[in-house]
């Protein structure tokens, strides 16, 4: 998951990263159609993209740099810095406020000792509040990489966290049972 | 493991029929119970016109918000059309609306069959379902389904014999609520931010890549396997006679049983709510209702509970069925406390190309917050309508009025609460100033 790129010149992906970067490539009707998904394999392996990866993308997909930044900024999932271990993202948005999503923030935010938007000083953990999740019906919820907890309450919350310390990511209410 | 939500108790399952299996997203499991047949049926011999006209005639109406017709939109297509695009949007991020991802988690296979269908009728060679990055869990078993797809033949060159070719592609988004409006997603596949762009040119005459494009919700196009197998007028036999056959409807709030329903459109709401919804939770009363997404009008209790579940009775109401993202509000809720979560949601999800929507959002949240601080004037309500017309209609896409139906539906019926926030008299300092800027 996370190497040492921050050195530009030092960036290199994985043989099987790039592989898929040139797969994208040959599946998209144009290089530059491409973007999106390439971005996501870099964000996949690093868990951010680093300047060296924005490089690749210009080399590759014959795109400029500019237009690589623009994207690379307009979306909220992709990520131009090193991220938190675990960033626990919790929909703030209608639905979710009504089942509780406040004192659910709040709760983390004192278990945390920091605050909607900071990371810990350990680099272990960060609290964004997110617009809807799509979950509104099993609000209050919080997502954590592709796992999505729902019907969420301040015990549950520290379980998650608890779960989290000893390096164990629980499973989550949309990982399904007998599905590879 | 789906205790969530299910289709309707009672009546058609058109759309959530695998909705209470857990392995209902299995191709063997879909073959099983019919799957593909119309796919067969459609490749066998029907020509993309005919299919087309199928569906025009089933009277089936846009799930994404929008309501238009889905055959009418298909016949916008330029016959001499050499290249045509499909798009499923699956970016489903109005607040309020989770119906999309349980058709592609129950369900992927009926999605995609309703995809090569509806592929075929526009000519298309080439499709995308554009999933929001959020879905993570999702993408990768839609992937799974497209791949069982490839490997079956009901996907890629000559497709069962037929000579049709078609890929398709699994598109994860990344995080941008306006990739949702068509042509925001059209450029965002482009490799773009995904603004949207001015219409016309509609995307069916010039979409992606200059071409002929098709923007379908996942829900429009999931309705199609059915309509093609049972025909036009079995459609109709459901719902009413502008707003034909089923409907998802997804229910959050303290209700009993929220979740995701199929119902005929045309259920009274009263039935819905009590009969299927269970009513309120234990301790919580009715306040008021967002039918469709938070980008409609809410409604207070006792004007929804008149309303019908379909477009023209919503309409007529002042609101609109949009998503069927149904949001309940209870007693004790604050209204203008929500509005201000609504507000800050589309300051957000603005994309900043239009001056009324990237400002006048910004000063709806300031405005409401400002009278949450209890710093509001009188005048700084005659200012939220006065901010609101300057954006209705003015835009590039309709976020702008996606942000205003709220607002001005909140303040209309719910106007005692921001009076009741506001100085009298007011600050004469205060009321002359325009709300400063400030973060949430
Ligand atoms: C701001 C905004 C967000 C939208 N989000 C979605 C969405 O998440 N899913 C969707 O299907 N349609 C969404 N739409 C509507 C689409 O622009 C388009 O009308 C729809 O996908 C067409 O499909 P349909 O005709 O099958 O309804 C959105 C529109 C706007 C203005
Ligand atoms: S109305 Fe808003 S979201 Fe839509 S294009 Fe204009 S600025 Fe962007
Ligand atoms: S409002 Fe929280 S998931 Fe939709």
């Amino acid at each position: 998951m996370s190497m040492p790129m921050e050195d530009k010149a030092g960036f290199a992906l994985s043989p099987g990263a790039l592989a898929r970067i040139e797969t994208l490539i040959g599946r998209y009707p144009t290089k530059a159609s491409a973007l999106m998904p390439c971005l996501w394999v870099i964000m996949d392996e690093v868990g951010w993209v680093p300047p060296g990866g924005v490089d690749l993308l210009v080399e590759k997909l014959e795109v400029t740099h500019a237009r690589v930044n623009e994207v690379l900024t307009f979306y909220t999932m992709f990520r131009s810095e090193p991220q938190a271990t675990h960033t626990l993202q919790v929909c703030h948005n209608i639905s979710c406020h009504i089942m509780g999503a406040r004192p659910l923030i709040s709760h983390l935010e004192q278990r945390l000792g920091v605050k909607l938007g900071q990371r810990t000083a350990d680099g272990m953990f960060a609290i964004e509040g997110v617009e809807c999740l799509g979950a509104c019906g099993m609000g209050p919820c919080l997502q954590l990489g592709s796992h999505l907890y729902e019907h969420l309450t301040p015990d549950k919350a520290d379980t998650l966290l608890d779960s989290l310390r000893r390096g164990v990511v629980p499973r989550a209410d949309t990982d399904r049972e007998g599905v590879e | 493991m789906n205790q969530n939500g299910t289709g309707g108790p009672a009546g058609p399952k058109i759309l959530s029929a695998r909705f209470d299996r857990t392995d209902g997203h299995r191709l063997a499991v879909y073959e099983q119970e019919g799957g593909y047949q119309a796919l067969r049926k459609v490749l066998g011999g029907m020509q993309p016109a005919e299919v087309t006209a199928i569906v025009k005639d089933s009277g089936l109406r846009g799930r994404g918000g929008a309501g238009f017709p889905t055959g009418t939109k298909w016949g916008f297509v330029p016959a001499a059309a050499e290249q045509v695009y499909f798009f499923v949007n699956a970016d489903e991020s109005e607040p309020g609306t989770f119906k999309d991802r349980y058709l592609l988690d129950y369900d992927p296979h009926q999605t995609i069959e309703g995809t090569i269908i509806s592929c075929f009728a526009v000519r298309a060679g080439l499709g995308f379902i554009y999933i929001r990055g959020e879905f993570g869990w999702l993408i990768d078993r839609v992937q799974k389904a497209v791949d069982e797809c490839y490997a079956a033949g009901y996907l890629g060159r000559n497709i069962l014999g037929s000579g049709y070719d078609l890929d398709l592609i699994v598109h994860k988004g990344a995080g941008a609520y306006i990739c949702g409006e068509e042509t925001g997603l059209i450029n965002s596949v482009e490799g773009r931010k995904g603004q949207p762009s001015i219409k016309p040119p509609f995307p069916a005459v010039s979409g992606f890549l200059k071409k002929p494009t098709i923007v379908n919700n996942v829900e429009s196009v999931a309705s199609v396997p059915w309509i093609i197998t049972n025909g036009a007028a079995a459609y109709r036999a459901f719902g009413t006679e502008k707003s034909p056959g089923t409907k998802l409807f997804s229910v959050s709030g303290p209700v009993k049983r929220p979740g995701v329903y199929e119902i005929p459109l045309g259920m009274p709401f009263r039935d819905f709510f009590n009969d299927v919804l269970g009513g309120m939770a234990d301790g919580e009363e009715l306040k008021a209702v967002i039918v469709g997404g938070s980008s409609v009008p809410v409604l207070p209790a006792d004007e929804i509970m008149n309303c019908n579940l379909d477009y023209e009775s919503l309409g007529a109401a002042g609101t609109m069925l949009g998503s069927g993202g149904m949001i309940v509000i209870p007693k004790r809720c604050d209204m203008v406390e929500l509005i201000q979560v609504l507000m800050h949601f589309y300051w957000d999800e603005s994309c900043g190309q239009c001056t009324p929507c990237r400002e006048g959002t910004g000063w709806l949240h300031r405005l409401v917050k400002k009278l949450r601080r209890g710093e509001g004037t009188p005048e700084d309500l005659e200012r939220i309508e006065h901010v609101c017309s300057g954006m209705a209609g003015l835009t590039i896409c309709p976020l702008s009025d996606a942000a205003v139906m709220p607002m001005r539906s909140f303040l209309a019926k719910f106007r005692g609460e921001f009076e009741a926030l506001v100085q009298h008299p007011a600050p004469v300092a205060a009321s002359s100033r325009w709300p400063r800027g400030e973060q949430e």
